[in-house]
């Protein structure tokens, strides 16, 4: 019963799930949606990818087809989730909804300067 | 059946309490969008989890379908807050 398959899919699906529960941790702690993009997207790809894949090895003896569809639907979230938080993070962005920042360095935000400076130019 | 399956659901039901409750009580639409994408996530591994409890193998089809379906909307969202749509 128990083989090298189930003690590795144990041990993924065990490891993901506690990354999606901090994933959802996080969303609801963050103080600003930059950092909620942050830990709502990186965890969660982490945590759902070894999901997936812990369940697909833990079938792999009954049937094989459940690890390859698997690896499809992990490599689509590997895909999918970085463009999703991107555009949000741009659009965000664009709505002029910037970063907080507590720190002195003025180099965190460097690009809001340009952005700024760019909107005036356009208004005179 | 391995038990620690069980153990996965309720943290992952857990994850699905905490980003619920960002998606009503968020501020503005952004961080209402930035819920829907965890929560998109956590649902497809969700699925994933059940196709395994129920033994059938059918299942694994919903979990692609949905998540192609909620990066699709996530993208859409994004799109017209940006503007551009």
């Amino acid at each position: 019963m128990n083989t090298v398959y189930d003690i590795i899919g144990a041990v993924l699906i065990l490891v993901g799930s506690i990354f999606l529960f901090l994933g959802g941790l996080g969303i609801f702690r963050m103080p600003d949606v930059y950092n909620r993009l942050q830990a709502g997207t990186k965890a969660t790809t982490l945590g759902g990818m070894s999901t997936i894949l812990g369940v697909g090895f833990l079938m792999v003896d009954t049937y094989w087809g459940w690890l390859v569809k698997a690896i499809i639907i992990v490599m689509f979230i590997a895909f999918s989730n970085p463009i999703s938080s991107h555009a949000l993070a741009r659009a965000m962005y664009k709505r002029k909804r910037y970063p907080l920042i507590t720190s002195d360095d003025e180099n965190m935000d460097a690009y809001r300067e340009v952005d700024e400076n760019k909107k005036k130019e356009e208004a005179l | 059946m391995i038990y620690i399956i069980y153990i996965a659901l309720v943290f992952m039901i857990l994850g699905l309490f905490f980003a619920g409750f960002r998606f009503i009580k968020g501020p503005t639409a952004g961080d209402r969008t930035v819920a829907l994408d965890t929560l998109t996530t956590i649902l497809v591994a969700g699925l994933v989890v059940l196709a395994y409890i129920f033994q059938r193998y059918i299942y694994l089809d919903v979990a692609l379908v949905y998540a192609v379906l909620g990066f699709i909307g996530v993208i859409v969202i994004a799109r017209y807050l940006e503007g551009a749509l």
